[in-house]
């Protein structure tokens, strides 16, 4: 591995002698190729878009309420009576993890896996796009801020700039990783670059040279980025035996992130995510196990659970952190669905976490606890999950630049070096 | 390529009345001495950038005799300007583009339909073609339950259609060329073709296809799927209208409140219901009134069926379609609909409603729903469904026992909100003139808006009459979306459009699969969401790939080029229809020259054509 590097590092750097230099990221990895790959604390940041539902997600059947509240959706409390996979996972007596997440149970009971619950946005908005916006800027109520809170949190950097130091996965660049700081989207690694030899060496010069500032931008990045990922795309990538990505988008994304980890290219932080969660409608089968609710978060736990056991060891290393532009209501509506409501809930993966947990205040779901009378309310705000993660995991404490006009509460706790 | 420009000036002039209507509807244009304006030869090139999905070969000429004010009236007019006879050969044989939903569902039936019949629970129609596919479907299905998912068209199959063919026909078949079989095709009789195109193996049948005949084609197509067809159509549809339709404003409006009043094409019965939600509610509308457009799309069964409206349901109603064996619940309000309505597709987020109003619009609109969505049924209102109590949206009373009524007041309170005049206003602003368009103008479409009652065809008029859509800082501003980028390089490349189902794919790379933006959001019309590395190497992948002539069904002709072989920079212009910037041509001159292939004869005119499409310039509009 560490030979094809150094060959690969070597071969680009000579072949852009000829249309320029070479960057400085690549010419400094040129020289260090024979040391060790620096190894970095990674953050990786799973967007849920459509508003996840907490409350059938993360179950919290130690209340009456849910059940009152839900009474043809809710997921069954454990119990002798009804097949385990139809029932919630009990984590504490009080909270139980859908059964479609049984995969995550194990990282949980080995204490890698924390669950904050009641944690989410404080704004009011139940728009999907504004709320995203204002998850993905890291300002709540502001939408003039131009970049997003992922591009903010990488720390200062002295030295090799790895083009992938942020990565996100899909053809569009989120707005959490827009700004600054450089940031490409992949929408598959295997297949980045552009296919025609002749034509690619003259493009990349007619981006990097180019007076105009946004296409010259990307235009840098994506060609450094095809350089440096031309080195992983020889090797078929081979996940760890027991790795079983599913199928589909979020677990294409997850792989290959585990990948880009594996193959010590400078990943940073890295962002994926997955859809299908505004579940309006039949949001749950016959039985819990099944309806699109179910099948979704078949995709997402399987894909944790399947990074986890990718990565292995290497998982101290990584932290992975869940969010949704806001819960659901309370209250199942009248089509079996629920529609937009306020706090969610979010999870906290890594070697470094301590896990095994549901942290965060419940307030209840009594009606006079609710949120505008009808919502779970909000006992967590998401950037104290967040900022805790960008100070202990990334390094970088600058949260006011992270969090502008933010007021940190409190750290929850769930890293242990913090 | 002069007598197409000769052909088009004669068609704009032949029109009668031509130039009353001209006069008539002359542009008021009163430019504020403040804004600096654009040279004419800009001009006309940003209107084409801006109103058309990019200019071809000949369209400067065009506009330039015609007169960009005249050129723009005739857009806004689209019904004055005769469609392009190619345009209609081409779009002949995508029939589901003129069938109602229930006929769709007949002639190209849903998987369930499939299952159903096998299952015996629904009888094959009676079109002996149709029937004669869905009884091969159903075999196929049959098969793949017996074998679990492990379907392999059997050997046997093979040999009973190869005795079909005498000894010529079963060589050609076996061993002959693609355009041999097709030709073979041609030959025989409907059944015989169909039992041989079960017989062959998927991949066969789809190089089958880039050589066969329409009708074979639609053959090809339905044993793959038929619910495929109906999608296909449609993309192809949109594909082909942006490349070929002379009333180009018409589809880049069209596509603009398509995407305004977005629905996803992959949920559910919509796969049935965008084809005529596009054809019969948008279209229609785009140069009309707003309020006919809001109130066509809120009575769709194609937009009922996305934001759920259709079940929604008041209180104290039983639910007239139970399931008995469904857990029993009562079916009750849903909020989707409201909510989009007021974000998404009047007020704008901002534009000062409430939760209490997003619930009580939904109970306003109870009732409005679909019959029999799964069968293509149209709009209906379920007086049962309604909730009949009293209702206030946004500071108005609406009287209980309204009945309908509540949700046509609804979207006439609306309809007429200054704040939906703003929205609307700024929305078009930002797909045609600028990311963050001055406020100036917004104020000024959002008075017409008003002032008219919400007539499209003068909002957009103010607009294009502003000095603000013609300051020089405008010209080539906008970055191109996916949709725009292909579709003006295949227009500027003046390839061939064959079929697209090659070409919505690269869309797909490029971020923008037709009709299936999931979020009601609809896709960004500003820069920065199209901005990124994954998107921009697909630009550059696509621009090589089609000047290449690598995309199926698309035929890039280079002989027009010829003559300009040794000049690169004669090439590029040719495409952008204005220069290279500097750095670029440098760039292109230099690269050409260190590859040592300018001299090469065969290479130079797809590289310089794929460099010039794929190069920032041609990125921007």
């Amino acid at each position: 591995m560490a030979s094809t590097r150094r060959i690969f590092l070597r071969n680009a750097g000579l072949a852009m002698v000829g249309i320029g230099s070479a960057p400085i990221w690549l010419q400094r990895a040129l020289n260090a190729a024979d040391a060790p790959a620096q190894r970095k604390k990674i953050l990786v940041a799973i967007f849920q878009r459509g508003a996840a539902d907490g409350l059938n997600i993360v179950v919290p059947h130690g209340e009456s309420r849910y059940y009152e509240m839900r009474p043809t959706i809710a997921i069954p409390r454990p119990s002798a009576n009804i097949a385990k996979e139809d029932a919630a996972i009990d984590l504490d007596g009080m909270f139980g993890l859908h059964p479609s997440l049984a995969p995550l149970k194990p990282i949980f009971d080995a204490r890698q896996l924390a669950i904050v619950h009641a944690v989410g946005s404080p704004d009011p908005t139940r728009s999907h796009f504004d709320a995203q916006d204002y998850m993905e800027s890291g300002t709540p109520g502001l939408k003039a801020t131009a970049d997003g809170w992922l591009n903010r949190a990488l720390p200062l950097e002295t030295g090799h700039i790895s083009p992938v130091r942020a990565i996100s996965m899909g053809a569009t660049l989120p707005r959490s990783m827009r700004g600054g700081n450089n940031a490409i989207a992949v929408e598959n690694i295997n297949n980045f670059q552009v296919k025609d030899n002749g034509a690619a060496k003259i493009l990349q010069s007619l981006y990097s040279g180019s007076t105009d500032q946004v296409l010259n931008g990307t235009g840098r990045e994506t060609f450094d980025a095809v350089a440096l990922l031309q080195s992983i795309q020889k090797t078929p990538y081979q996940p760890t035996t027991g790795a079983n990505y599913p199928r589909g988008r979020f677990g294409d994304s997850m792989r290959q992130i585990a990948q880009l980890i594996k193959s010590n290219v400078g990943v940073e932080v890295a962002f994926a995510d997955i859809g299908s969660w505004d579940h309006h409608v039949n949001e749950v089968g016959q039985k819990a196990s099944q309806g699109p609710l179910a099948n979704i978060l078949s995709e997402f736990g399987g894909g944790l659970a399947a990074f986890y056991a990718d990565l292995g060891d290497r998982m101290s290393d990584v932290v992975v952190v869940t969010m949704s532009e806001f819960g659901r209501t309370a209250r199942e509506n009248g089509n079996r669905g629920t529609d937009h409501g306020h706090a969610n809930v979010m999870f906290v993966m890594g070697g470094d976490i301590k896990g095994g947990k549901v942290y965060g205040d419940w307030p209840g779901l009594a009606q006079e606890k609710l949120y505008e009378e009808r919502d779970l309310n909000l006992t967590t705000d998401f950037r104290d999950v967040l900022g805790e993660l960008v100070v202990g995991q990334l390094g970088n404490r600058s949260l006011r630049t992270v969090f502008p006009g933010y007021q940190t509460q409190k750290f929850r706790g769930v890293l242990r070096s913090s | 390529m002069q007598r197409k420009v000769l052909a088009v000036v004669v068609l704009f002039f032949s029109i009668s009345g031509f130039s009353a209507l001209a006069r008539k509807h002359k542009l008021e244009n009163a430019p504020k001495p403040a804004v600096a304006q654009m040279s004419s030869d800009q001009k006309a090139l940003h209107a084409l950038n801006r109103l058309t999905f990019g200019p071809r070969p000949g369209d400067l000429e065009v506009i330039n005799q015609t007169g960009v004010d005249r050129w723009i009236e005739f857009q806004l007019h689209p019904e004055s300007i005769s469609e392009n006879p190619l345009l209609e050969t081409k779009l002949q044989p995508l029939d589901t583009l003129r069938m109602s939903p229930a006929e769709m569902v007949a002639a190209y039936p849903p998987p369930q339909q499939i299952k159903a019949m096998s299952e015996g629970r629904m009888v094959y129609p009676s079109d002996p073609e149709t029937r004669f596919m869905l009884q091969k479907l159903v075999a196929r299905y049959k098969q793949k339950l017996m074998e679990k998912g492990d379907a392999q068209p059997a050997a046997d199959k093979m040999a009973d259609s190869s005795e079909l063919l005498n000894a010529d026909q079963l060589r050609t078949f076996q061993t002959g060329s693609n355009s041999e079989k097709a030709g073979l095709f041609g030959t025989l009789p409907v059944m015989t073709q169909l039992t041989l195109l079960d017989a062959m193996p998927q991949p066969k049948r789809q190089q089958l296809f880039a050589v066969a005949s329409p009708e074979l084609r639609r053959r090809i197509q339905r044993f793959a799927g038929p619910l495929q067809v109906v999608n296909q159509d449609l993309s192809d549809s949109k594909l082909l209208r942006a490349v070929y339709s002379n009333r180009q404003l018409e589809e880049v409006l069209t596509d603009f409140w398509y995407n305004h009043f977005n629905v996803y094409l992959d949920k559910g019965a919509d796969r049935y219901l965008v084809t005529t939600y596009e054809r019969d509610v948008i279209r229609p509308h785009v140069l009309g009134n707003f309020k006919d457009l809001l109130l066509a799309t809120a009575q769709s069964p194609a937009m009922l069926f996305y934001l759920d409206n259709f079940q929604s349901v008041g209180p104290e109603t039983p639910n007239p379609n139970a399931n008995p064996n469904a857990k029993r619940a009562k079916r009750g309000l849903n909020e989707n609909y409201g909510r989009e309505l007021m974000e998404l597709h009047t007020l704008g987020v901002d534009g000062g409603y409430t939760q209490q109003d997003v619930t009580e619009v939904a109970r306003c609109f109870t009732g409005w729903t679909i019959r029999q969505p799964r069968r293509g049924g149209g709009f209906e209102f379920n007086e049962r469904q309604h909730d009949k109590g009293e209702k206030h949206v946004l500071g108005v009373t609406i009287a209980a026992g309204g009945g309908m009524e509540d949700g046509l007041k609804v979207i006439d309170i609306l309809a007429r909100s200054p704040a939906t005049a703003r929205f609307i206003s700024k929305s078009l602003a930002v797909r045609f003139v600028a990311d963050n368009p001055p406020q100036e103008l917004v104020e000024l479409m959002a008075a017409t808006f008003t002032r008219t009652q919400g007539d499209l065809r003068g909002v957009m008029k103010t607009m294009l009459a502003s000095p603000e859509f013609w300051t020089p800082s405008a010209f080539r501003a906008k970055l191109k979306t996916p949709l725009e980028m292909v579709a003006s390089a295949i227009r500027a490349m003046n390839a061939d459009v064959d079929y697209g189902f090659a070409l919505n794919r690269e869309l797909t790379q490029l971020g923008e699969p037709l009709y299936r933006k999931q979020e009601p959001t609809g896709y960004s019309n500003k820069s920065q969401d199209w901005v990124n590395s994954a998107a921009l190497l697909a630009r550059m992948n696509f621009a090589m790939n089609l000047t290449g002539n690598k995309v199926p069904g698309v035929k890039v002709d280079l002989q027009r080029f010829v003559n300009a072989q040794n000049d690169p920079m004669t090439i590029a212009h040719d495409i952008l229809m204005t220069d290279l910037t500097t750095e670029a041509r440098q760039v292109i001159s230099q690269g050409l020259a260190d590859n040592n292939i300018a001299n090469n004869k065969s290479a130079p005119i797809a590289l310089v054509a794929g460099l010039t499409l794929g190069s920032p310039d041609f990125q921007r509009r």
